[in-house]
């Protein structure tokens, strides 16, 4: 139902949105989660979206990422509108663009680290390129727990497999659902820079979605969300700079 | 994605075994009949062979071929003179003549009774050891001693031997047609290689002893003929047959072989279908329980199937990795089953064997059908019952892999349930009253439509009973509550948290209990109606019979009864096969001077002075006989009789007896009559009526009386009432037991549900025990929600059954089936319900109990 992907825009942007809206229920009920959101993500960068709870940033994170629909507006992927897509055209989409990194790591518990972070290919068919699965292994020091089931790893190790995961299929984007909210810190800041790295030194597009200001310093580039509007944007700044801007957005 | 599947089948390894064994026991039993009746065909077939390997043709007596309800006339005998006129001709090598007569041979036991053979043949042979081409023609090996010569000895069975402790040298008591005497046993002999063919018995003799002993002076049953070199069984048909009289005929053997062999092949090929049925049984209640334990599964794997989306699975891929999942442990279990039927036949073979009664053994028949057909059907019933839950897993959104506790929504279809359980049970409602009360139906499509509407019913019933839960579980889960406690209120909220999971655990118990109930209810009505169709038949105080209550038994111990003093009035009633016009039907000889005293006509036509004045040439008629043959008083009927005689009767009057059991055969003669017809002529009954009425003393002195005659067995009505009713009980014991299988099944699937439930609260369980549930709270919560949910399937059960046997009872009509609830037996199968819901939450209790408080709550 939808035409082939177009060429790609000028800026550079993988993932837009354009006046996105989310209403849950109808009537008086209603509630308005995303209130006209336009955004766009950079190539090659990592941006960070933070905000308070209910502040609409984990649903807007799902509407970028194709797993819920926006109310009204269309969001892009590589120049794809995703916004009206069916199952399969979406299927075909987070095989080829989406990467995810979940809060709870989601790796299958039967499947050893190497299986599952290979699971992407063999769902997606097509031939397995080796030499690049292990150097994703490798990258992501995982090279002497391959064979190991996620319940024999620590949070910080299924971390690294979830991380390995997304980035096996070279998606145009990876979205991290809170990726460090399950750890302690210093894994936290472990796998924060492993997402760091994967943008610096592969280029890797990625769209963080976390409350915690300290994750959001190893961002390109953070958009604060509040009440359903992107409010402030703050290139790359530092932990502090962050929570100044944190405690302004709230006040608003 | 196929490792995927496979994978988390071995992360769950009891759910998959227990899952497996749902359909494990089903096939077992598939294969284990196809074994068992496959081997029993084969070895018949190459005993039939082995008998007549030195035989090329045979002559035999040819009568009318008249078979009725199962059962077959022998063949007439035929004139011993043409032996040696069939050895005379030029072709003929060889011809011996020999006796066979499968029931009235009865050895007497150890413990001075008839060995009862339940109905198999009880043989006695005459052979002639001394004629030159004996052994050529002989079918027994002896293993022991010599065989009989002349009056008095006997050569028994090697089963018979064994079982009864029987030696050379030792005296048997055996009756014939002639009272009991006794022989000298002088050989044991095996039958091909085989000790014996079950329950029947053989006692071979002398040939002239024989002829003697059962009525064939002058006679011999049949000629063993073999051709000279080059010349073909063929040959020797057309030249033996130009001197036979028109009374016998000459046949191949093979050909006779073969009718053996298709004579047993009936026979085994209705206990194949009659265990197939409880085969089938188990797979369906196999089905529910695959079903709702792959449901269950698929609901806790939400998150699994999400994140699998996410990372570009697509719905088909998560319906394959569902599916790869049931077809993986349908093809184990039918494989593991199919195995397990062939160990179960060899297993039932060997105990046959430890009873001594060797089914004739021959290698184990493992055919490629069975392999087939049990690896199929145990597959595609796994596959479709898979489907479903298939189906859901794919309805899994990607988001629920980001969403806590994400439940899926039900399906579009849901909000229709009822309206489509309602109709498949309309459905099955028109099939069942469709295949009951259309009368042109044949038997097959009779039964296909009555199983299928069964089957729809089940499901309807189970698509329903989620709505039914709540208030069953109300009210079956008050002793819950009033006995249980704290835990018992806990059992009765779990088992109606998930109304759609506990329906479909207590449908699987439910099929079991709806088809005892059903057998149990049937039963009582068919109990009641036998009762009142003899009561308002026999008026005799006493009836004998034969030991087995059904069988003719020799008309010589009606004769004897009468002898006895305490005997006032003795009415012999004959019976054999007979075809009147084209119907074949029993014929009765009654004694018209006495029957009247001992037997009640129900007259539609005529009066008692019909029957008291009755002579040779005049019949009565049962009405509902002559109703279906057209056939009305002052009409004359042609009689035949197997051995080729032609009655002319007028019919005098017709009688309107019991349909459920009329004792008397569709046309009745006197006594006389039927003895001018039939060769050795044999009472069905024998009613007597005795001074002063039933006595434990009389009773003995008329036991006595037809001591000679141990095939003969005298009993009060009363008492032959009652005998009739234990033979009945055993026959429906066996039942309960082969529908016991379906319960287990579902006791296995009751197991299933209860492991993923605490499985899936472990959580919740922590948390109790952490706020002071005990480790004895904990198990009883479990045990409670396992009896609520057998209640409730219970429940469902009990009236299902009732109101299946009401529609048969209905259906039944014209047969007079009582319809009558036996409440007893209804209150005992609850209780066995209870039961059934304690033992499967044995072992899920014990692991509710088990969990350790502290990682219980941390789990995720």
């Amino acid at each position: 139902m939808q035409t082939e992907p177009q060429a790609q825009s000028t800026n550079g942007a993988v993932v837009t949105a354009n006046d996105v809206t989310r209403v849950y229920g109808a009537g008086e009920t209603a509630v308005h989660a995303l209130r006209g959101i336009d955004l766009e993500i950079q190539r090659g960068k990592l941006t960070g979206i933070m905000g308070p709870s209910g502040s609409g940033k984990s649903t807007l994170m799902h509407i970028l990422a194709g797993l819920d629909r926006p109310t009204e507006g269309e969001v892009t992927i590589d120049g794809t509108p995703i916004a009206r897509l069916g199952d399969t055209e979406l299927t075909k989409l987070r095989r080829r663009h989406i990467g995810f990194v979940f809060q709870f790591f989601n790796l299958l518990p039967m499947l050893t680290a190497e299986e599952n972070i290979r699971l992407p290919l063999d769902l997606a068919g097509g031939k397995n390129d080796k030499a690049w699965t292990d150097e994703v292994i490798e990258r992501v020091g995982l090279g002497d727990r391959r064979k190991h089931r996620p319940a024999e790893l620590s949070g910080g190790q299924q971390q690294r497999v979830a991380i390995a995961r997304a980035l096996v299929s070279r998606p145009t984007v990876v979205f991290a659902d809170e990726p460090t909210g399950n750890l302690d810190s210093t894994t936290g800041a472990e796998i924060l820079d492993l997402l760091r790295e994967s943008v610096s030194t592969l280029g890797q597009t990625i769209v963080m979605v976390t409350h915690d200001p300290n994750a959001c310093s190893f961002s390109d580039r953070t958009l604060f969300l509040a009440d359903g509007l992107i409010v402030r944007e703050v290139a790359k700044a530092d932990a502090h700079e962050i929570v100044t801007t944190m405690e302004e957005v709230s006040h608003l | 994605m196929i490792r995927v599947a496979l994978r988390g089948l071995g992360g769950r390894k009891l759910r998959a075994t227990l899952t497996a064994l749902a359909i494990i026991l089903g096939v077992a039993m598939m294969s284990g009949t196809y074994v068992l009746t496959d081997t029993i065909d084969k070895a018949f077939s190459q005993i039939f062979d082995e008998s007549y390997a030195g035989t090329d043709v045979v002559v035999s007596g040819k009568g009318a071929d008249i078979s009725f309800q199962g059962t077959s006339a022998a063949a007439p005998s035929v004139d011993e003179g043409l032996v040696d006129e069939v050895a005379a001709l030029p072709n003929v090598e060889a011809a011996a003549g020999a006796i066979t007569d499968e029931s009235s041979t009865k050895i007497i036991g150890s413990d001075g009774k008839a060995l009862n053979t339940q109905g198999a043949p009880s043989f006695g042979f005459g052979v002639d050891a001394t004629h030159p081409d004996f052994s050529r023609f002989n079918a027994f090996n002896l293993v022991e001693g010599t065989w009989a010569e002349g009056d008095g000895e006997v050569v028994l069975d090697a089963g018979v031997a064994d079982r009864e402790g029987y030696q050379v040298g030792d005296t048997v008591a055996i009756s014939t047609l002639r009272p009991k005497q006794d022989f000298e046993v002088v050989g044991i002999a095996k039958i091909g290689d085989v000790n014996s063919l079950g329950t029947a018995t053989f006692a071979i003799f002398d040939l002239a002893a024989a002829q003697e002993l059962l009525d064939r002076e002058g006679q011999v049953d049949t000629i063993s003929v073999a051709g000279a070199d080059g010349t073909t069984p063929e040959q020797l048909v057309s030249e033996i047959q130009p001197v036979l009289p028109d009374d016998a005929q000459v046949r191949l053997a093979t050909a006779e072989a073969q009718d053996d062999k298709e004579e047993i092949s009936e026979f085994t090929s209705f206990i194949e279908y009659f265990l197939l049925a409880f085969a089938g049984i188990a797979l369906f209640v196999g089905a529910f329980v695959i079903f709702n334990t792959l449901s269950i599964t698929v609901a806790q794997r939400t998150r699994e199937f999400a994140t699998m989306r996410t990372v570009g699975a697509s719905r088909r891929q998560v319906l394959w990795s569902v599916i790869v999942e049931a077809l993986t442990i349908g093809i184990l279990a039918s494989i593991i089953g199919l195995f397990a039927g062939l160990g179960l036949a060899i297993g039932l073979n060997e105990l046959f064997k430890a009873l001594e009664l060797d089914l004739p053994t021959a290698e184990t028949v493992f055919a490629t059908r069975t392999i087939v057909v049990s690896l199929l059907v145990g597959t595609i019933i796994t596959l479709v019952a898979g489907l479903f839950p298939a189906i859901r897993a794919t309805r899994v959104p990607p988001i629920a892999a980001v969403r806590e506790g994400f439940t899926l929504p039900p399906g579009r279809l849901h909000r229709f349930t009822p309206y489509i359980a309602v109709l498949t049970m309309a459905l099955s409602l028109f099939l069942l009253g469709y295949s009951m009360f259309r009368d042109e139906l044949d038997t097959a499509s009779r039964l296909l439509s009555i199983a299928g509407g069964v089957v729809l019913l089940f499901v309807g019933v189970a698509m329903i009973s989620s709505h039914l839960v709540r208030p069953l579980a109300a009210v079956v889960g008050w002793p819950a509550r009033a006995i249980g406690g704290a835990a018992g209120k806990l059992a009765r909220g779990n088992s109606v948290r998930n109304p759609g999971r506990t329906a479909a655990t207590a449908a699987a118990l439910m099929i079991g209990i709806a088809l005892v109930t059903f057998v149990a209810v049937l039963a009582n009505g068919m109990k009641a109606s036998n009762r009142e169709a003899i009561e308002d038949q026999v008026i005799a105080d006493y009836v004998v019979t034969a030991q087995d209550g059904f069988t003719p038994f020799v008309a010589a111990a009606g004769d004897s009864v009468a002898e006895a003093p305490q005997a006032e009035l003795v009415a012999n009633v004959r019976s054999d096969l007979a075809r009147v016009g084209d119907a074949e039907t029993y014929l009765t000889g009654i004694e018209p001077d006495t029957i009247l005293e001992t037997y009640r006509f129900d007259w539609k036509e005529g009066n008692d002075s019909v029957a008291s004045g009755l002579g040779d040439d005049g019949a009565i008629v049962d009405a509902n006989f002559a109703e279906d043959h057209d056939i009305a008083v002052g009409d004359t009927i042609r009689v035949l009789t197997p051995s080729g005689q032609t009655l002319e009767q007028e019919v005098m009057g017709l009688y309107e007896p019991p349909p459920f059991y009329p004792l008397l055969g569709g046309v009745s003669v006197t006594k006389e009559r039927f003895d001018s017809a039939f060769e050795r002529p044999r009472n069905q009954f024998t009613f007597v009526n005795v001074a002063g009425g039933p006595s434990g003393a009389t009773t003995a002195a008329l036991t006595e009386a037809v001591a000679n005659f141990p095939d003969a067995k005298v009993q009060t009505r009363e008492a032959w009432i009652n005998q009739q009713d234990e033979d009945f009980n055993q026959f429906l014991t066996m039942l309960y037991v082969l529908l016991a299988l379906s319960v287990i099944v579902s006791i296995f699937g009751m197991v299933n549900t209860l492991v993923l439930s605490v499985y899936e609260r472990t959580r919740e369980l922590g948390m109790l025990r952490a706020v002071g549930m005990t480790r004895r709270q904990a198990r009883r919560m479990v045990r409670h929600e396992s009896v609520i949910t057998a209640l409730i399937g219970a429940a469902l059960g009990l009236p299902l059954g009732v109101f299946l046997a009401a529609l048969v009872t209905r259906a039944l009509q014209e047969f007079d089936v009582r319809f009558s609830v036996p409440w007893g037996q209804l209150v005992f199968f609850a209780v066995i319900a209870v039961i059934v819901g304690i033992l499967a939450a044995i072992m899920p209790a014990r692991r509710a109990a088990k969990l350790n408080v502290l990682r219980a709550l941390q789990y995720e």
